[in-house]
């Protein structure tokens, strides 16, 4: 055999995930679907008749404005919730990466290898959202699949950074708190639901520094052929420097835990 | 051969605090050696540098003739380890955490599976094979993670603390699996706070304490050289309540009185050990001078009384 070190964690990440596969794949359809049926044509309608509103959409009927972004905020959930308490089990309760750590594999390894198994994971959910968009007529594009690997990128901008956070804990108490106050709102106030240009001015450069809004971006503007991403190269760079950041400081993180 | 693991002057500090202070050991191909040693004494830290995965601070080892800094995944590949807490994947079935396991060290799934079905057979799980690992008895784990690391067919088991919390019988099963192992010729390094685990299974065996060496031998050589043939063991007094403050004088008073008796005494809280060649004789003379013990107790020399002897502690506080 000669199977890398990485796709070796990989499996054992992928055969945990075989236990619970379906509730994780329904999820990623049904989440979706509600949201676009109770919000985006539900409250849509109501938005939708008020001619202020489609032009504060840029032309964009609510539906088309917040189907593309549940691309790119799934992908921020599911990556978020995938990083914090199933990470730290792997460290502090179940142990699985200190047992992976005595074998052939290193700290660097495990580190890869959970990289991706995030992006799998990710690209599994995402598909699920692209699935539903592709019912409807007015997501039903081509873009769908541009916008899949934008959504991927999106969720390893959170997976990665979290990720290291979870691997140096000996709880999760601050889970919670990361849910509440850093991936909720941002999945309320990014960009998905309306345009951060109705924030506040001082919360608008907030909102250009998550990675969330710049995933919500490439995503509408892979899927809704009237709207333009912007500046594509700022958005990748950013998403870019979140992972890139994130997956040096797992580095550190998993060989300090694992080889102190 | 050369020997499987050599250290000299090995050291582990983490910021100021000192775990190992400075030790050398070798262990010989096929041999059962053990660290024994209170908590606290550097064992695990010892057993994590053998393990490679506790980069050493200072000194020097090598593992089949390899540096554990640079070659790391190539030792790691050759070793066996069960570490002090069970680490399986208590979502999966007992084989496919056997399975998975095999896979790290890049071996076939088919070839997995065939020697998850024999280790099974070996560690006597086979039964289990499908279930999950989460309802299994914390002697059926133990064993399950001995099968797991031996997946690898390693030439070098470490097994930290193995039989720590499990009931009698079932350290007497995982204690026969070692010995069995033993025998094939696989070299075991353990780690132990039990005597009669260290007597029972270790060919050689070092004391440690503080982060140090105290002693190095054979079981039985250890008592030889550390402690007599027997031990009295004296309960001066019974644990009442009522009368505790007294109980210092007369015990004082006994103490002197019996003073002399066997090669050595040592005094503990709750009892008064006599190192003696002969321990019914020692009791007669004890009686002879007029103390009269609630209980008394003649015994062979172990280990604990090693430890007692080089450390004066107790090897369990």
């Amino acid at each position: 055999m000669n199977t890398p070190t990485t796709v070796r964690v990989w499996e054992s990440e992928f055969a945990v995930y075989r236990k619970i596969w379906q509730s994780h794949v329904l999820l990623a359809f049904v989440q979706p679907l509600l949201y676009l049926v109770g919000i985006g044509i539900g409250v849509g309608a109501l938005i939708d008749d008020n001619a202020d509103s489609t032009s504060s959409l840029g032309g964009l009927t609510y539906f088309e404005f917040l189907a593309p972004a549940l691309l790119a905020t799934t992908a921020m959930m599911s990556a978020g919730q995938a990083s914090l308490w199933q990470v730290l089990d792997g460290f502090f309760w179940g142990n699985r990466y200190r047992a992976m750590a005595a074998t052939p594999l290193t700290p660097n390894d495990i580190a890869s290898g959970l990289t991706l198994w995030h992006a799998t994971r990710c690209l599994i959910g995402v598909t699920g959202v692209a699935a539903v968009l592709a019912l409807f007529p007015e997501t039903r594009s081509w873009g769908l699949l541009l916008a899949i690997p934008a959504a991927v990128l999106t969720g390893l901008a959170f997976a990665l950074p979290i990720t290291a956070w979870s691997s140096t804990r000996y709880s999760g108490g601050s889970f919670p708190t990361i849910i509440r106050f850093g991936l909720l709102p941002m999945f309320l106030f990014g960009g998905a639901f309306f345009p951060i240009d109705q924030l506040p001015g001082w919360l608008q450069p907030v909102a250009y520094v998550t990675p969330l809004w710049h995933g919500i971006q490439l995503c509408r503007g892979a899927v809704i052929e009237s709207v333009s991403a912007g500046n594509v190269g700022v958005h990748l760079a950013v998403l870019g420097a979140y992972i890139i950041g994130g997956w040096l400081a797992c580095r550190i993180t998993f060989a300090r835990r694992l080889a102190p | 051969m050369t020997s499987v693991i050599s250290a000299r002057n090995l050291r582990k500090a983490f910021g100021d605090f000192v775990a190992v202070d400075g030790i050398d050991f070798d262990v010989a191909p096929g041999e059962s050696f053990g660290f024994l040693g209170p908590n606290g004494a550097g064992k695990t830290s010892t057993m994590r540098m053998i393990g490679c995965v506790s980069p050493i601070t200072s000194g020097t080892m090598r593992i089949f003739d390899l540096d554990p800094e640079r070659d790391g995944p190539a030792i790691r590949a050759r070793m066996g380890v069960v570490p002090q807490a069970d680490q399986l994947d208590s979502e999966l079935t007992v084989v496919e955490n056997l399975v998975i396991y095999g896979r790290y060290f890049d071996i076939s799934r088919a070839e997995c599976r065939r020697r998850a079905a024999e280790l099974l057979e070996f560690v006597q799980l086979t039964e289990r094979a499908d279930e999950r690992v989460d309802p299994l008895s914390g002697g059926m784990k133990r064993r399950l993670t001995i099968a797991r690391s031996l997946m690898s067919d390693p030439d070098l088991l470490l097994l930290d603390e193995p039989t720590t919390g499990l009931d009698p019988q079932a350290r007497h099963i995982l204690w026969d699996r070692l010995y069995r192992l033993k025998q094939r010729g696989v070299t075991l390094v353990l780690t132990t706070h039990y005597m009669d685990e260290a007597e029972q299974l270790c060919d050689r065996l070092v004391v440690m304490d503080g982060g140090r060496i105290v002693a190095e031998g054979s079981p039985r050589g250890l008592i030889e050289q550390h402690a007599t043939r027997e031990v009295l063991e004296l309960r001066l007094h019974r644990d009442t309540v009522g009368d505790a403050a007294e109980q210092p004088d007369r015990d004082a008073a006994a103490l002197a009185t019996i003073d002399g008796i066997g090669d050595r005494q040592e005094v503990l809280p709750d009892r008064v050990l006599i190192y003696a060649h002969d321990g019914e004789a020692a009791l007669s003379e004890v009686h002879g001078r007029g103390v009269e013990p609630v209980g008394s107790l003649v015994r062979r020399s172990s280990l604990e009384d090693v430890f007692l002897r080089l450390t004066g502690r107790t090897l369990i506080d």
